[in-house]
């Protein structure tokens, strides 16, 4: 295909490089190009947050991110939150919770919530409910989404604090 | 996606300089968050995408107490809601940066991209109107300054003319006994196209209990963001009451020229003007010190 | 969906009493949740196969049009473009109506509907579709399909297309009046009727009576992952499929008929399902990505609908109109209820009316009752099933009469409901025999709920009103369809489980738990997966609220086979007579001998015969669920916008297995039904065309829309089933609407006749009421 731009990103700690055509989204990048497909694809339009990534700290929908603007980044995926071998504290809460049911929006929320938990360790519920209104999910009714992301909070500040 | 040309612009000149050569077919890309929707979707044809992100003037954000507020075409809204100083500075600015979509898009948008997107219902726009902010742009002749009210002329058009790139925004100091607040209308709590925006901003004299000055900004209701001059001017010297407020907000609905649409009907439009006009009146009141009996 | 209640399925029938399970009731974390969270679990869209192609449908921009031509030749000219395919590609189905899952599917408006054959039907209808080398080429080629089209007039709401000449959609269509073909193109495909008693005599006795119309708009159930099918048409011509469906076996008999080729040839392998609610019951892109395979020379080809393609070109559920007359005496017994409701179906017959007729009053013990159903096509998409299909709009109309007649005779609104509430002996409206429900422990429940015993909360900000409301929901769920299960033991007492139901909200932790309580073991010792159709019986879709409860039973089943099994390899390795040899808790043992199940599993081994179990079962049984919910809200009268506060749904659940994921769907279909209530709705122009077809615009709640939603589980355990089981799934969504209604009639004394309860429609009604609240 004409026109395609080398990237190096780094993605999940681990220095990438790809090729993309300016009009590919780091969506399309993440997927198809580099077949990372936990991030999902649910409105490619920024309305639903199952693609939403951490660039360089902050939260973004992926599919409002072209895959060349990833030139130089640090993205963070679904892929890349989990310690070897264990889940992250968000991850192991989403299961004990039952804070999925289909589970296509659940790392979209996941990576969400990291972002959340990364920038304020402590949110109240009402906190939780704004900043994770970007992402939406059809059959949960939020409800144990929000006590998992409250959970995991307690448990990583304890976490901190030992 | 349709297929262009992606610029990574380092410099202003040079960002002009492919403004100037491509005109229509070329568009400044910031946040992305609408012109890549609007690309996807066909509803903006473009040769060339000039990324300004690596362009140190457009990342700028400074606040001088002294000198206001000056925010770069490219600072995405949480960098803005994100500073201590300027949060406690302009509220009102902050209603408006702190509900542009989701966290998600905040951490993409731009207040510059809000602007030349222009949208009748972009949400910063009546915000700015009402701080009397404007747009500092730069072409192939040097500098201009516009005023927010005066920068949107038709729904994703702006006075900027081929060659010409937004370089930043600028809103002045905040006087003593002054106050702003945006409120926007929608029907969910989050995520959704203001059905109504009101930005609104006041001044008040020392004693606390006379508007000096006032601005009111609609959005939603014309095919551009509508500055209301004769809304604000109607509060000048005025003692602070609920019927100052609501004569305000009724000339605002007078002003409001409101559509029926998927979002809303102008009825209902025109009704949330004074409801919302009323409702920023009170809370900029608020924050310009302004104590209720 | 509605299954004759089940005289006959006493067979089934097995006696549950307070029993004491092990795992049952336990809340093990699901086997499939880790790669769900790490984002290594496989969904449609995430297939990538070598020389995989893109397709792209190409839709109609016209609501109802005659198609004159379609000229692709500028379209195959393309570079990168391999195939392009049009209705012409598919044979010309004779007009057979067949059951398919819960419902029943014309073949020939089946194939019409995935690819538009003389007229165009509704905006997004699908045209043609192309296959190319990108995503990039195959949306570019949409653009170089040349398409002429005769615009029509379209008719959006059932009331437009019922009016005396109104365009007519189906020219063959005739009114099916109760069981008699009308003469006359029409666009009623049917009017079907349930009547019982006097109701002249019953409005008679009435102290009260109230009478009120209502509409509803067009709802989609908004699962978050768009549907999406990769299909490969081999050499050998067998076809592969890999698609995001509610039920392989079911997907795979819809493309066999379309595609006029024997089951046999076709393989589907469901891969992990973003959602469905009912919409994934149908296909739509399957047979298309199919036929662009064969056409492209046997190429992998995956076509993944867009957002907008979601909305404007796949199922939603019907819009409707329904006029509910309801008399009660003083004593608050209802003593005659009229009921007249239409559904608009979209583009092809078969809304879910029927299904609307029986949730409307079932759930009341009705002496003196009416209710005329017509299902009307519209230009519209073709709905599909979504959730309690037709309850939510039927419960919105009669919950809110019932609301009306407890305020004018000051009854309170769930004494009302007890008043009036069926229960085991009572007869339906539809004709069978009540069997054992919980409908009056819901509302028990609710009426001692820490929520209805509180006082409402004071409104957050001055002059913003408060109320509460309650609400009722029926739902008959699918106890019935097949299903099937293969079991096999692992040499290392681990126990394999073969199902073929698509896994939606946490099955297989839900079958894994019920052949772990069946067997003695742990959850963790099941591996539960769901698997292609060559590799499994027959299983009807997932829907209906039918899977925990069939194949639970045929998982069950097969436990009993494996125990059986256990026991004869036990008996042959002690050497003692099988009937001596007991089973209890995972441990087998005889007079003098005892042996856990993995030991004994050890021992057996891979050598000497496998123990295996293969069962198919037809349940036909009962396993109707109740639910009473209660909300509080906040109303903005100057914005109409209305605020959930707090939110209870008690639910009769029969046997919660896994009571997080029981309470999962109790708060996923409140949530769903909270969304219907307050904004959504499909918006068209005149002309017909969707407006809002994006997350944007189709607003569904976000996580700040809704409070904690508080999921009551009442166990009225269902006597046809081993456990106790009944469908949970639907019947949440029911009550939603009405509640909210009410609750906004509490607070603000108007009552709303229309859905959604947006704030656009709040204050008009606020505007034109405002002066008759009560």
């Amino acid at each position: 295909m004409a026109n395609k731009t080398a990237v190096q990103a780094t993605i999940n700690g681990e220095d990438v490089e790809f090729l993309c055509e300016p009009h590919q989204s780091l969506l399309e990048v993440l997927r198809d190009v580099l077949r990372l497909t936990g991030t999902k694809e649910g409105c490619n339009n920024g309305n639903c947050g199952a693609c939403n990534v951490i660039l360089d700290g902050v939260l973004v929908n992926s599919c409002l991110v072209l895959g060349v603007e990833a030139q130089g980044k640090r993205i963070t995926t679904i892929e890349g939150i989990a310690p070897p071998h264990g889940l992250h504290p968000l991850q192991q809460k989403f299961l004990e919770h039952a804070a999925l049911q289909c589970g296509i929006c659940t790392p979209g929320f996941i990576i969400s919530a990291k972002a959340l938990l990364d920038h304020k360790p402590h949110p109240s519920e009402h906190e939780v409910r704004h900043w994770l209104a970007g992402n939406l999910c059809r059959c949960t009714g939020y409800d144990k989404i929000v006590r998992a992301v409250l959970d995991a909070a307690d448990v990583m500040a304890v976490e901190v604090s030992k | 996606m349709q297929a262009f040309e992606y610029i990574p612009a380092t410099t202003v000149k040079e960002a002009i300089a492919i403004l100037a050569r491509e005109g229509e077919q070329a568009r400044v890309l910031s946040g992305g968050t609408d012109l890549i929707v609007q690309l996807r979707e066909g509803r903006r044809k473009v040769r060339a995408v000039i990324d300004i992100k690596q362009i140190p003037e457009v990342n700028e954000l400074s606040y001088d107490p002294a000198t206001g507020l000056q925010i770069g075409a490219a600072v995405p809204c949480y960098r803005i809601y994100g500073s201590p100083a300027i949060a406690a500075a302009y509220p009102g600015l902050i209603d408006a940066v702190s509900l542009i979509g989701g966290v998600q898009i905040q951490g993409r948008a731009t207040l510059g991209g809000n602007l030349c997107n222009s949208s009748p219902a972009a949400d910063s726009i009546p915000a700015l109107i009402a701080h009397q902010a404007s747009a500092l742009v730069m072409g192939e002749n040097g500098e201009r300054r516009i005023p927010i009210e005066e920068f949107c002329i038709a729904p994703g058009r702006t006075q900027l003319q081929r060659g010409e790139i937004l370089l930043s925004i600028h809103i002045p100091p905040v006087s003593p006994y002054s106050g702003g607040a945006y409120l926007r209308f929608i029907p969910r709590n989050e995520m959704d196209i203001a059905v109504v925006g009101v930005g609104a901003w006041v001044a008040l004299d020392q004693s606390g209990t006379t508007i000096t000055a006032a601005r009111i900004a609609l959005g939603a209701v014309a095919p551009t963001p509508l500055y209301v001059p004769e809304s604000g001017a109607g509060l000048i010297g005025k003692l602070v009451s609920s019927e100052t407020v609501a004569e305000a907000a009724t000339i605002a609905q007078a002003a409001a020229r409101p559509i029926t649409d998927m979002r809303g009907s102008a009825q209902q439009r025109s009704h949330l003007v004074g409801v919302l006009t009323r409702r920023a009146l009170h809370i900029a009141l608020k924050r310009a010190g302004y104590k209720s009996a | 969906m509605e299954t004759p209640v089940a005289e006959q399925a006493k067979a089934t029938e097995v006696s549950v009493e307070e029993r004491h399970y092990n795992i049952i009731g336990t809340r093990p974390i699901r086997h499939d949740g880790a790669d769900k969270v790490t984002g290594k679990a496989l969904y449609g869209a995430d297939v990538r196969l070598n020389g995989m192609l893109y397709g792209k449908v190409l839709r109609s921009p016209h609501a109802h049009a005659r198609i004159l031509s379609i000229d692709v030749s500028r379209a195959l000219a393309l570079p990168g473009v391999k195939a392009v395919v049009t209705s012409a590609d598919l044979a010309t189905l004779d007009s057979v109506v067949s059951r398919v899952g819960e419902g029943a599917v014309n073949w020939r408006y089946l194939s019409n509907n995935i690819l538009a054959s003389d007229k165009v039907l509704y905006h997004g209808h699908a045209v043609a579709a192309v296959a190319a080398t990108s995503l990039n080429a195959a949306n570019e080629a949409l653009n170089l399909i040349d398409v002429q089209y005769e615009p029509l007039p379209c008719v959006i709401t059932a009331v437009q297309a019922m009016r005396p000449g109104a365009p007519i959609l189906l020219q063959e269509l005739r009114t099916n009046e109760l069981g008699a073909r009308g003469e006359i193109p029409t666009n009623i495909a049917s009017h079907d009727q349930n009547m019982r008693g006097d109701l002249e005599r019953g409005f008679a006795e009435a102290a009260v009576i109230v009478e009120r119309e209502f509409t509803t708009g067009i709802v989609h159930q908004g699962y978050i992952e768009p549907h999406t099918a990769t299909a490969v048409w081999g050499t050998d011509d067998q076809i592969t499929i890999w698609t995001s469906t509610q039920g392989a076996h079911d997907a795979r008999r819809q493309v066999a008929e379309v595609l006029q080729l024997p089951v046999s040839r076709i393989k589907v392998i469901p891969m992990e399902i973003g959602g469905g609610f009912g919409g994934k019951t149908v296909i739509y892109l399957e047979p298309v990505a199919a036929l662009l395979s064969w056409k492209s020379g046997n190429r992998p080809v995956q076509v993944t609908m867009s957002r907008f393609e979601v909305f404007a070109g796949t199922g939603p559920t019907s819009s409707s109109v329904i006029k509910v007359k309801m008399g009660s005496a003083s004593d608050g017994r209802i003593t005659a209820a009229q009921v007249t409701m239409a559904y608009a179906a979209g583009a092809f017959p078969g809304s879910p009316v029927g299904g609307a007729m029986s949730v409307i009053l079932n759930a009341y013990r009705m002496e003196n009752v009416q209710i005329d159903g017509y299902d009307v096509v519209t230009n519209t998409p073709r709905v599909a099933a979504y959730r309690a299909p037709g309850g939510t709009n039927a419960a919105f109309a009669s919950e809110s009469v019932i609301d009306e007649l407890a305020c004018k005779l000051g009854i309170d609104p769930l004494e009302m409901r007890r008043i009036n509430g069926a229960k085991e002996g009572d007869r339906r409206v539809d004709g069978p025999l009540i069997r054992r429900i919980g409908y009056l422990e819901t509302v028990e429940k609710a009426r001692a709920s820490a929520h209805y015993q509180s006082p409402l909360p004071a409104p957050s900000t001055p002059g913003l009103k408060v109320g509460r409301g309650v609400a009722s929901g029926w739902w008959g769920n699918w106890p019935g369809g097949t299903s099937s299960v293969s079991v096999i033991v692992n040499n290392d007492g681990t126990v394999n489980l073969i199902e073929g139901s698509t896994d939606i909200g946490g099955s297989r932790v839900a079958m894994a738990m019920q052949l772990a309580e069946t067997l003695g073991l742990q959850a963790a010792d099941i591996k539960p997966m769901v698997v292609d159709t060559d590799s499994v019986g027959y299983n009807d879709v997932t829907a209906g609220s039918r899977t925990t409860y069939s194949t639970g039973i045929a998982v069950h089943k097969a436990g009993l086979s494996i125990i059986q099994q256990m026991r004869e390899r036990a008996a042959q390795l002690w050497d003692v007579e099988s009937a001596s040899v007991d089973y209890a808790d995972g441990v087998i043992s005889s007079k003098d001998n005892h042996i856990g199940f993995k030991e004994l599993a050890r021992k057996v081994g891979d050598g000497d015969g496998n123990v295996v179990a293969s069962i198919s079962i037809s349940p036909n049984g009962d396993g109707v669920a109740l639910a009473t919910h209660i909300v509080d809200v906040e109303v903005d009268e100057e914005t109409g916008k209305v605020q959930i506060l707090r939110y209870t749904a008690v639910q009769d659940v029969g046997t919660a297995i896994h009571p997080a994921y029981v309470e999962g769907q109790i708060q996923g279909g409140a949530a769903q039904g909270i969304g219907w209530a307050l904004n959504e709705e499909y918006v068209y122009d005149q002309q017909g065309r969707l407006l809002n077809g994006s997350l944007l615009d189709y607003s569904i709640p976000t996580a700040l829309d809704l409070p904690m939603i508080e999921a009551v589980i009442v166990e009225v355990p269902n006597p046809t089933h081993p456990f106790g089981v009944r469908g949970v799934g639907e019947v949440p969504i029911v009550p939603p609407a009405g509640a909210v209604a009410n609750a906004i009639a509490n607070a603000t004394g108007v009552r709303m006749t229309v859905l959604p309860m947006s704030p656009q429609h709040v204050l008009e009604a606020l505007w034109t009421q405002g002066n008759e609240r009560v």
